[in-house]
C-alpha cells in the first residue's frame, strides 16, 4: 500500500525502517547531534536511533535549536532517511532549508495526517522525492 | 542567502508578506557541531552584517575564562571560531539567555526576531513585544535582512488565549513559593502544547525571576510561546480581555495532586543518599538571583559545588565589589557566557546526581550530562550543597 504526501522541504528520496515515534520530542536536548540516538530520558523511545529511519513526528516541543541539530545530522550523515510531520515544523525544517543553501544533500520532508501514522510502524518504507509513501514489507529487524 | 532563507521559511509558513523588524536575539551561535561554525563563516564570508540590533544567546565556552569548559580540539577551536564569526556579523557580545535583564527590552507591542525559547516566551509574555519562536539559522537570517515572516504571534488574532489554566486550588503557601513557577510551568508546557493560554487565580506578580522560571519551564517542557497571566502580564489586564471576549475552549483546573506530579517528575534520580553536584541558572541568574544566594549560603563553605551560570552582564557587577570572589571561595562556580548543559563543564561521572531549582535544567541534564536529576527549591539546593545530601524542606 501507499499514499502520496505534501512535500514540505524537497530532497532525495530513500528508504528505511519507519521509526513511529510515540510522543513530541525537542531534537536539541531529546536527539544526540553526535549519532542521532534519542537521548532524551523521559521519551519513551529513548536509545532508539534515527539515523537511516523514515521518521514519523507526531510533533516537536522544546528548544529552537532542533534546527541546528537536524542540520548537523545530515552533514554528518546520520540523518533519518526521510521526515513525516503532521504539520509543518518552522524550526525543526529551516534545518533542512539551510542545509541545502550549503549545497548538502538532504532527506525529503512531507506532511501526512498522524492518524496514518500507526500504518507504518514495524515496515520497511520507501519515500519518493514526488511525495509518494509506500510500504515494502516488514521491517526485518522489528 | 540570508534572504532566501527567509523567503522560503515565509513560504513554507504559509506568510503572505514579510515585516520589518526591530530587533533580534541569535541563538545560532551554540556548537553543535562543524556544520553550523560552516554556515555562519559562509554568512561573513559574503559579507553580511546585522541590520537591527541583535544580541547574543550563549556559545559553548566561557570567553571570560570563569569556568573551565571540558571541550576538546577539534570542537574546540570550531566552537570559538563560530562565536567569532557572529561577531563579525556584527551581534553585540551579550552571549546570555537572559537578554532582557541584561538591557535588551523591545518596547511593547513591536516586531523582533527572537529565538532561544525562554527569551522568546519572556519577550512575548513579559515585555508584550511580538516574535514567533525563530529556529537556529532563521534568527540570524532575519537580523541581516531585518525582516520577518508575517505570521503566527506577530498577528493580534493568534495573540488571544483560547484557554484558562486555573491554578486558584493550590494552597497559598505553594504559590508564594520559589518552586511554584517552575513546577506550574512545567506542567503548563506539557498540558497546552502551543496553544495560548491565560493563567488565572494568581493574587500578586510574582516578580520577573519568576515569570522567566515559569516561561523557561513552559517552552521546554511544550511549545509555549506566549502565555498570559491575568492581572500581571502586558495584555492580560484580566482573564476577559486575554480570551478576547470569547468562551474559553478549554479550562485546565489544577490541583493539588497534579502540582505534586509536576514536580515529581521533574526528578530523575532514584532514591539517594548523595549529591555531586549542584547547577542554577538556567536561564541564567539575575543580580537579584545572586543577592539570594549569598542570603542562603551565609558565608558556609560546601561539600559539594554549586554551578552558578550567568551572563557577563550580571558579571561585571559581581566583580565590582569582590564577589564572585567570595562565592569561589565557597565552593561555588561561577560561569559566564555558557551553561552545564550546554557544553561539558560537569565532571564526566558514571550515576552521577545533579541537583537544580530549575525547570529547564531538570529537563535537559539528563539527556546532556548523563546526570540523574534531583528537583528542589534554591533552599534546599544551598542546604544540600553544603552538607553533601539531599536536604528538602516541606512546605507549609
Amino acid at each position: 500500500m501507499g499514499t502520496r504526501a505534501e512535500i514540505l522541504v524537497p530532497g532525495a528520496s530513500g528508504e528505511g525502517p519507519a521509526l513511529v515515534l510515540s510522543a513530541p520530542i525537542s531534537f536539541w536536548g531529546g536527539v544526540d547531534p553526535k549519532s542521532g540516538r534519542i537521548a532524551d530520558v523521559r521519551h519513551p523511545q529513548c536509545g532508539q536511533s534515527l539515523s537511516g529511519k523514515v521518521l514519523f513526528l507526531p510533533g516537536t516541543i522544546g528548544s529552537s535549536s532542533a534546527s541546528s541539530v537536524l542540520m548537523e545530522l545530515v552533514h554528518a550523515g546520520h540523518a533519518p532517511v526521510a521526515l513525516v510531520l503532521h504539520e509543518p515544523d518552522a524550526i525543526l525544517l529551516l534545518g533542512l532549508i539551510v542545509a541545502r543553501e550549503m549545497g548538502w544533500e538532504t532527506p525529503v520532508a512531507m506532511k501526512l495526517s498522524r492518524d496514518a501514522f500507526g500504518f507504518f510502524t514495524g515496515k520497511q518504507v520507501r519515500v519518493g522525492g514526488d511525495g509518494e509513501v509506500a510500504i515494502l514489507g516488514t521491517d526485518s529487524a522489528a | 542567502m540570508a534572504m532566501r532563507i527567509v523567503a522560503e521559511s515565509a513560504a513554507l509558513l504559509g506568510a503572505p508578506r514579510l515585516i520589518p523588524i526591530a530587533s533580534a536575539h541569535i541563538d545560532g551561535a551554540l556548537y553543535h557541531g562543524d556544520s553550523g561554525t560552516l554556515f555562519a563563516e559562509r554568512l561573513v564570508e559574503g559579507g553580511a552584517r546585522v541590520a537591527v540590533r541583535s544580541t547574543l544567546n550563549v556559545g559553548a565556552l566561557d570567553l571570560m575564562g570563569c569556568s573551565r569548559v571540558r571541550l576538546e580540539e577539534p570542537q574546540r577551536s570550531m566552537a570559538r571560531r563560530m562565536m567569532e564569526a557572529y561577531r563579525k556579523l556584527g551581534c553585540e557580545q551579550s552571549w546570555t539567555c537572559a537578554p532582557y535583564q541584561a538591557g535588551h527590552r523591545p518596547a511593547f507591542g513591536s516586531d523582533v526576531a527572537w529565538g532561544e525559547s525562554n527569551a522568546v516566551v519572556f519577550c512575548n509574555s513579559v515585555l508584550g513585544a511580538r516574535t514567533n519562536r525563530y529556529g537556529d539559522f532563521l534568527d540570524i537570517a532575519c537580523a541581516i535582512s531585518g525582516r520577518a515572516p508575517d505570521f503566527g504571534l506577530h498577528l493580534q488574532a493568534n495573540r488571544r488565549a483560547s484557554l484558562v489554566f486555573d491554578v486558584s486550588a493550590l494552597p497559598r503557601p505553594f504559590l508564594a513559593s520559589e518552586i511554584a513557577w517552575p513546577v506550574l510551568g512545567s506542567l503548563y508546557g506539557r498540558e497546552v502544547g502551543n496553544a495560548v493560554g491565560v493563567v488565572t487565580g494568581v493574587e500578586k506578580n510574582p516578580g520577573e525571576d519568576a515569570l522567566k522560571a515559569f516561561g523557561a519551564a513552559a517552552a521546554s517542557s511544550g511549545a509555549v510561546g506566549l502565555f498570559h497571566i491575568a492581572g500581571v502580564t502586558p495584555e492580560a489586564p484580566d482573564a476577559e480581555m486575554a480570551l478576547g471576549g470569547v468562551e474559553a475552549e478549554v479550562t485546565i483546573r489544577v490541583t493539588p495532586e497534579m502540582a505534586r506530579q509536576a514536580q515529581a517528575r521533574l526528578s530523575t534520580a532514584e532514591s539517594t543518599d548523595h549529591i555531586d553536584a549542584v547547577a542554577i541558572g538556567s536561564p541564567h541568574l539575575s543580580l537579584a538571583e545572586f543577592d539570594t544566594l549569598e542570603r542562603l549560603l551565609a558565608g558556609r563553605r560546601l561539600s559539594v559545588p554549586i554551578h552558578a551560570c550567568t551572563g557577563r552582564h550580571v558579571l561585571v557587577e559581581l566583580d565590582r565589589d569582590g564577589r564572585r570572589k567570595a562565592l569561589e571561595a565557597l565552593g561555588v562556580v561561577v560561569i559566564a557566557d555558557t551553561c552545564v548543559v550546554v557544553t561539558p563543564i560537569l565532571p564526566e561521572r558514571v550515576d552521577g546526581v545533579l541537583m537544580t531549582n530549575s525547570g529547564k535544567f531538570a529537563q535537559y541534564a539528563p539527556g546532556n550530562t548523563g546526570y540523574a536529576v534531583l528537583y528542589g527549591s534554591l533552599a534546599d539546593c544551598v542546604e544540600s550543597a553544603v552538607s553533601g545530601r539531599p536536604v528538602f524542606t516541606r512546605l507549609g
